[in-house]
């Protein structure tokens, strides 16, 4: 008996193949002949095209398979806490996965939603069933991320921020950046949104590092459940990335489409690297104990997977379509992580907020000065005082640091288009839409508002293109509000009704921590509204400073809290 | 001054005892019941509205105004769009459990089947029927399945948005079970089945075309709970378990085919879910506080339109009945069960029974 002979092969029958069942099964798709579907979400885009279904998968070994994937994350969560994970874990860390994983849930659900956006688009039936494998998927991501937000909150020291996570989520001033990965996916033109800015871009490009370097970093602070749960995320995520690719080779020889698809390409370019680099950076850097010297920095990773594997490798090959690509902002948005600190300030930004936020920040203390001025040379000079500062503001009792005259932090526009804040101080820029002032963060993100989401671009008339709406600046919404009627207001609270559900520390102790006392008298302003009362004169010479930054004062108060 | 800090060594519930050091609920939302129930920790408030905490409202409209979730999406009103759950209370987990245990069953009937070469024992009368009208029918799952893969952008909240998803998902499978089976068994049978039939006679047979065109005309509107409630309340009873139910299941073992009654059932144990999900929805826009009259006028429109396309589709189906060669069911006794279960249906809505059912 040859050994090739397995009982299996004996018993195994002749199937149809894997090929013939998936041309079968998109076979199933016909054109209506009685009444014709609505176009319901139109797009500006031909697609003449039948887009080619990569990934030759049925439904049948979907699931299986799928389930097969949760059974292992339900089982390591199981394992985590037999094996006591909360012992060891790094509070700094957890902190931080209250923003994120309040913001990445409905993103999630978002992309669902964003199917029935492009099934209907392209003709033919071929890419349906990966379609639906990726609406069942992202229905998968953000019911398992809830899953383990709950998981968090029940097995971790300081639960409060995850009690109140969906409602943080609509409210915070800091998961605000996260509104635009969201709703971007799923309104305006169908193209623009659910296959350019959702899958081209946001998924084939952000996903690893939301979904790959997030995880190695929780694994270095004593958190093995997010890992487990997010690589089995993002290994659906090759199928969306599939999905997104087909969508465009079936649109991208008809060169009538190039015009708006360099818009779109730029546009969501842009905006993931605002906003994901914001906040995934941040996380990274900040929400991190691990000061290995080794390991690579967020802006190498970046480099990795966003300058080699999506730019160079993902990108540049489609410019022998004709199609020109925006080099000038990977340029850009590189040199605004290296040269220009972006990450650096963004954390800086969430940490003088804290009180509008609902998870605790820590200061960095001197092992973490080491290794930023080691990955990140000159970062000492710039942002060592900042934080020694903040240490020693995180006592009730001091002034809260938004509002500290001491330390010489100015508080930062917000960005009309991305909503992060303009941090980069040169970088920000005024514009003018139907007569109304609006500010930016970068000449890119003017662009996105003023040129890219109208009802024209380039003289070609653009009529399903979105439109930015909705109270786009958080401080518009507390602008005059007392500091601690606003915490109350947004119900950022813990059970006794008066201790602030966010810190600015991780001491777990009742005599620790801040309530609504330490915080009131001081007025919340939105830089926005000052900004669009100012006289034209008043404007300029106020954008003129703003540009030119501002420095912290040192901070002769030795190390903060910690003692050495 | 600085903070005593007191070091605490463990990360764990319980290490140490604070303001909030107990808060372990999600507390956003009134749950249901008495208890929130995991399925609702998973899903309420996930897609936000400005209604309740949504500070920025939406922040993108489209062209003409529309927000990113807009309750003009359908007809129907609601003082509370929030209210409702999903009776089967799914989230991934249960979805996949479920749908993968339904692959496993499916596949494991199909191999047992052809391993012991059921399908060659097949009377020939049935192999035909088979081959032309299970095949037909195919597509009208496929339809529905994509009608609620549609469906689900458009409703105001996450939990009626995932109960459609659910239901788009399990008929997208049905659809591909059917498509897969048929091929699988074309194998074993002499003469094969023509992979081809079964679409030409979804988009030519005569007894094929009200059928199509009812769900064309679902395919089409541009109203999700319309589409949702007329599959669910008005297509699947009136034609979807007739055939299944009404003819495959009683019809298959009395010429030999013990295993597509099998392959099919799973639809009617998808449906028994799915119908759940749909009636408490309905349910609830019918008790409505302030919008249950003109909920009432909505629906009743919506049925008695579908109705009267379903009738007639199904009406159409009767020739069916006489193709195999033992009659072990009559198409007025099956088309009565389905009348009578439709109508079954309305009743436990609330809703009235139209002129063409009643
Ligand atoms: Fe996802
Ligand atoms: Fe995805
Ligand atoms: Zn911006």
């Amino acid at each position: 008996m040859s050994s090739g002979l397995t009982l299996n092969k004996i018993t195994a029958q002749k199937g149809i193949s894997i090929a013939e069942a998936t041309s079968r099964v998109a076979d199933l798709g016909w054109t209506p002949t009685y009444v014709q579907e609505a176009e319901t979400f139109p797009t500006d885009y031909k697609i003449s095209k039948v887009p080619r279904d990569p990934m030759k998968q049925v439904l049948r070994s979907y699931f299986p398979m799928q389930e097969e994937k949760d059974n292992r994350v339900y089982g390591a969560l199981d394992a985590a806490l037999r094996g006591d994970m909360f012992r060891n874990v790094e509070p700094r860390w957890v902190e931080w996965m209250k923003l994120f994983l309040a913001i990445i849930p409905f993103p999630e659900i978002s992309a669902a939603r964003a199917m029935a956006m492009v099934a209907r688009l392209a003709p033919g039936e071929e890419l349906r069933t990966g379609f639906t494998m990726q609406m069942v998927d992202e229905f998968r991501h953000s019911t398992i991320q809830m899953n383990l937000k709950k998981w968090y909150m029940e097995n971790y020291i300081d639960p409060a921020g995850f009690d109140i996570t969906e409602k943080a989520f609509g409210k915070c001033y800091a998961s605000t950046i996260g509104r635009q990965f969201g709703e971007g996916f799923i309104c305006g033109d169908a193209i623009t949104s659910a296959n350019v800015y959702l899958t081209v871009v946001a998924e084939t490009a952000f996903t690893n590092t939301l979904f790959v370097a997030m995880p190695s970093e929780a694994a270095r602070n004593g958190d093995y459940a997010l890992p487990t749960v997010f690589l089995s995320v993002q290994s659906d995520e090759s199928r969306h990335v599939g999905n997104g690719h087909s969508m465009l080779m079936a649109m991208i020889n008809d060169p009538s489409n190039h015009l708006l698809l360099e818009r779109d390409l730029k546009y969501a370019f842009w905006q993931n690297h605002t906003i994901v680099d914001a906040a995934i950076g941040t996380f990274i850097e900040y929400g991190t104990t691990n000061r290995d010297k080794n390991k690579e920095s967020y802006v190498e990773l970046w480099h990795r997977w966003i300058y080699e594997d999506y730019y160079r490798t993902y990108m540049l090959p489609i410019e022998k379509y004709g199609i020109k690509i925006h080099h000038d902002d990977v340029a850009a948005a590189w040199d605004r992580l290296v040269k220009k600190n972006y990450v650096h300030k963004i954390a800086q930004f969430f940490a003088v907020g804290w009180p509008v936020n609902f998870w605790r920040i820590e200061a960095q203390t001197e092992k973490d000065f080491e290794w930023f001025e080691h990955k990140y040379p000159g970062w000492y000079a710039e942002f060592g005082d900042f934080w020694k500062w903040y240490g020693r503001k995180s006592v009730p009792g001091e002034t809260n640091m938004l509002f500290d005259q001491e330390n010489g932090y100015v508080y930062p526009h917000r960005c009309w288009s991305c909503m992060c804040p303009c941090v980069i101080r040169e970088d920000f820029c005024v514009g003018e839409v139907d007569g109304k002032l609006y500010t930016y963060c970068s000449e890119q993100c003017k662009w996105t508002h003023t040129v890219a989401f109208q009802a024209e671009y380039e003289g070609r008339p653009t009529p399903a293109m979105g439109r930015f709406k909705g109270q786009r600046i958080w401080e518009d919404c507390y602008h005059g509000w007392d500091l601690a009627d606003a915490i109350k207001d947004l119900g950022f609270l813990r059970p006794d009704g008066k201790t602030i559900t966010a810190q600015p520390h991780l001491r777990f102790d009742q005599k620790d921590m801040w309530t609504l006392d330490h915080v009131k008298g001081h007025t919340i302003q939105s830089p926005l509204v000052l900004i669009r009362d100012m006289s034209p004169a008043d404007r300029d010479k106020h954008v003129a400073e703003y540009r030119a930054g501002f420095k912290i004062k040192p901070c002769n108060c030795g190390n903060g809290h910690h003692k050495h | 001054m600085e903070g005593t800090a007191t070091p605490i060594k463990s990360g764990a519930a319980g290490a140490a005892t604070f303001p909030g050091s107990d808060s372990r609920k999600f507390n956003y939302y009134d749950p249901k019941g008495r208890k929130s129930t995991h399925y609702e920790d998973m899903t309420l408030d996930v897609q936000p509205d400005p209604d309740r905490y949504l500070l920025q409202d939406w922040i993108i409209n489209f062209p003409d105004g529309t927000p990113t979730y807009s309750k003009d999406w359908t007809r129907c009103k609601s003082v509370d769009w929030h209210k409702y759950r999903a009776v089967d209370q799914e989230w991934e987990k249960t979805h996949y459990q479920r749908q993968s245990t339904i692959c496993g069953t499916v596949q494991s009937v199909i191999e047992n089947g052809r391993r012991s070469g059921a399908a060659a024992r097949f009377d020939k009368s049935w192999v035909k029927v088979l081959q032309d009208h299970l095949g037909a029918y195919k597509h009208a799952e496929f339809g529905l399945g994509t009608s609620l893969m549609q469906a689900q952008r458009y409703g105001f909240t996450q939990m009626i948005n995932n109960a459609i998803l659910t239901n788009s998902s399990y008929k997208l499978r049905f659809g591909q079970d059917l498509t897969l089976y048929l091929g699988e068994i074309g194998l074993d049978i002499e003469g094969g089945i023509d992979k081809d039939a079964g679409k030409k006679h979804w988009m030519e047979d005569p007894i094929w075309q009200g059928t199509r065109r009812a769900i064309e005309e679902i395919m089409a509107s541009s109203d999700y709970l319309e589409q949702y409630i007329a599959i669910n309340v008005v297509f699947e009873p009136l034609v979807g378990e007739l055939f299944r139910s009404g003819f495959v299941l009683q019809m298959a073992a009395a010429h030999n085919d013990f295993i597509t009654p099998s392959v099919v059932s799973a639809a009617e144990g998808d449906y028994e879910r799915n119908l759940a999900n749909c009636v408490e929805l309905v349910h609830n826009l019918l008790n409505d506080q302030d919008y249950s009259l003109h909920n009432k006028v909505i629906i009743g429109e919506w049925v008695e339109k579908h109705a009267k396309l379903a009738h007639a589709a199904a009406a159409q189906l009767q020739p069916i009945w006489s193709l195999p060669r033992v009659k072990v069911a009559s198409f007025p006794e099956s088309f009565d069960l389905a009348r009578n279960r439709f109508n079954n249906v309305l009743q436990q809505c609330g809703l009235p029974v139209p002129a063409v059912t009643a």
